[in-house]
């Protein structure tokens, strides 16, 4: 048998193929798990950054739900949470994730400190997407006697959506790093596998192929999300 | 239509208060088109934006159709803004909806059922003219379709007084003329009061029926167009009418050496006129039946809303006693004079 996956190979391919045939699988394996933290914890860090970004916003000085406590608080919160390094905060959490997943260790575990990271980086984005919009649009939409809630749900959220949208693309993209992270103290997924197998068995052969798989990862992230805030803006020009 | 009583507005800028409109008080009729005109900074946004409590006065108090808009608590308030309709400067339109739905948009905010609401959608595209346009995204409309968009949509829950914030300001001279035309059939068939602001004279003379003249925070002048043209009573409001009919003699005529012969004097009059007599050959009738020769220098003729309105610089010799009573014929006929120069 001298052919892999029906594609016929030299001698000097083969033995190579045969000898790392493992990190093919570990790789795939791996990567799964990074992509599945990445979704999970984008999807979560959303539910709970975007009403965040949205009440900073709104209770600003002068905006449909001005209030000056709320907007402290919550705005020290998240700049409280944005200033711990996240590998510290990885830490910190490990008794709250314990106590949520039963373990620290593995995949489904590192999603609890990924999501909690990126709420407050989330909030900021959002906030600063909904900022681009003109007051104008707030101020017409008053004008016809909309609520704040119907301001949040019918012009601030509709007309930033294009910037959110890219928004999204940034926050996965920074959790694709936070999670190789994780991966170190034994979250899985990429960063597992290059520091356990790449770094600490001096196996630069797996330390290159995560580097690679991961700038795949991203450039097809950030290519998503420019098609679909392309796609959403496209729609109004 | 509108009662504003001592409206105060004061903006709190840091250490330093602005005083953005001071003891204002005016009242605007049921069916008129009331403009008030003034400089930028002058507070008349302010004032127009007090009138929907976009605004919250510092004190005063506002009644619009019978009902204390300055009292309301924040629901109250809300439904009836419903029934002031707003237009903008800049449009203010949703990028992320259609021509249609940016109409639909107060109507989904009022909760009319969307049946109702989408008959009513297609009735105002009609009256504003963009029927075609519906399925449309407004960054592909130009400034006027945009306005009239805009205007549909304050249309929408057919209210009783439409604010206009110098809704003209950012379009074309040809543009702006068939916004007019527009907003002044909405007042005629629809029977609603436009409370407009603007800092173009132009706009005032096309279609309001009265004007308030802003200035610094101030309500300087209020009263009638045709009035606040032909005689403004303040510095700012004869920069205003200035801007449009020049009202101003040329330098070299009024220094300019006479031809003398005795006892004739030469006296140069500003003549103004209003209306039907601006149809009549009076100035030519008052040189038959005196024996004055009048030498035309100067003079424009202009329509203010629907009624001609002119102005004539004369030099008129003559002997003393022939001028004062040709100049009284004119005033008998409604002719407004005034003495530039008299030699």
């Amino acid at each position: 048998m001298n052919e892999v996956l029906g594609i016929a190979l030299p001698a000097w391919a083969l033995s190579f193929w045969q000898a790392n045939s493992w990190l093919a699988e570990a790789l795939a394996v791996a990567t799964w798990e990074t992509i599945y933290m990445v979704l999970i914890s984008t999807l979560g860090s959303y539910i709970f950054g975007l009403p965040i970004g949205i009440i900073l916003v709104a209770t600003e000085p002068g905006h449909i739900l001005e209030n000056k406590k709320v907007n402290q608080i919550l705005g020290s919160i998240v700049n409280v949470t944005r200033s711990i390094p996240f590998i510290i905060f990885l830490i910190l959490l490990i008794p709250f994730t314990r106590w949520v997943v039963g373990t620290y260790i593995g995949t489904i575990a590192s999603i609890v400190p990924l999501t909690l990271a990126a709420i407050p980086f989330v909030a900021r984005l959002v906030e600063s997407s909904l900022k681009e919009i003109q007051w104008g649009l707030i101020e017409a939409a008053l004008s016809m006697g909309a609520n704040a809630w119907q301001v949040i749900c019918k012009v601030l959220v509709p007309e930033a959506l294009p910037s959110i949208c890219l928004g999204v693309a940034i926050t996965a993209i920074n959790l694709v790093g936070y999670s190789a992270m994780a991966g170190i103290v034994g979250g899985g997924g990429l960063g597992t596998l290059a520091y356990y197998q790449g770094y600490q068995r001096y196996n630069s052969l797996v330390m290159w192929s995560t580097v690679v798989v991961l700038i795949i990862l991203v450039q097809g992230m950030q290519m998503l999300g420019d098609i679909l805030s392309a796609r959403v803006a496209k729609k109004r020009r | 239509m509108i009662e504003i009583r001592n409206l105060t507005k004061v903006y709190h800028a840091g250490e330093q208060d602005i005083l953005a409109l001071d003891d204002v008080s005016m009242a605007v009729e049921k069916g008129e088109i009331f403009g008030i005109i003034g400089l930028s900074g002058a507070g008349k946004s302010t004032l127009v934006r007090c009138v929907n409590m976009l605004e919250k006065p510092t004190r005063g108090s506002i009644i619009v159709d019978g009902q204390e808009i300055t009292a309301l608590d924040e629901k109250d308030l809300r439904t009836a803004r419903q029934k002031i309709g707003m237009i903008f400067q800049h449009f203010n339109l949703l990028s992320s909806r259609t021509v249609f739905d940016n109409i639909m948009f107060p109507l989904e905010i009022a909760g009319v059922p969307v049946d109702q609401a989408r008959k009513r959608v297609q009735s105002l595209l009609e009256v504003v003219g963009l029927t075609d346009k519906a399925e449309v995204y407004p960054s592909q409309l130009s400034g006027g379709q945009k306005q009239r968009v805009g205007i549909a949509r304050a249309l929408a829950n057919e209210p009783s007084l439409l604010l206009s914030d110098e809704a003209t300001s950012a379009l074309d001279p040809q543009t702006t003329r068939s916004i007019l035309r527009l907003l002044k059939e909405i007042n005629r068939n629809m029977n609603i009061t436009i409370l407009l602001i603007t800092h173009d004279m132009g706009v005032i003379k096309e279609i309001c029926d009265r004007v308030a003249v802003i200035d610094n925070a101030k309500l300087v002048e209020i009263g009638d167009v045709m009035d606040v043209f032909s005689s403004p009573q303040t510095p700012t409001s004869r920069s205003f009418v200035g801007a449009i009919f020049n009202r101003e003699i040329p330098e070299e005529l009024l220094h300019r050496s006479k031809a003398n012969n005795g006892q004739d004097i030469a006296r140069l009059v500003r003549v103004s006129f209003i209306g039907a007599s601006a149809g009549e050959p009076i100035i030519s009738s008052m040189v038959r039946q005196y024996d004055i020769q009048a030498n035309i220098l100067y003079g424009n003729i202009d329509r203010v809303k629907d009624t001609p309105f002119g102005n004539l610089a004369l030099e008129l010799i003559g002997s003393p006693a022939m001028i004062d009573s040709g100049l009284a014929y004119l005033n008998d006929r409604g002719l407004e004079i005034e003495v530039l120069r008299d030699e």
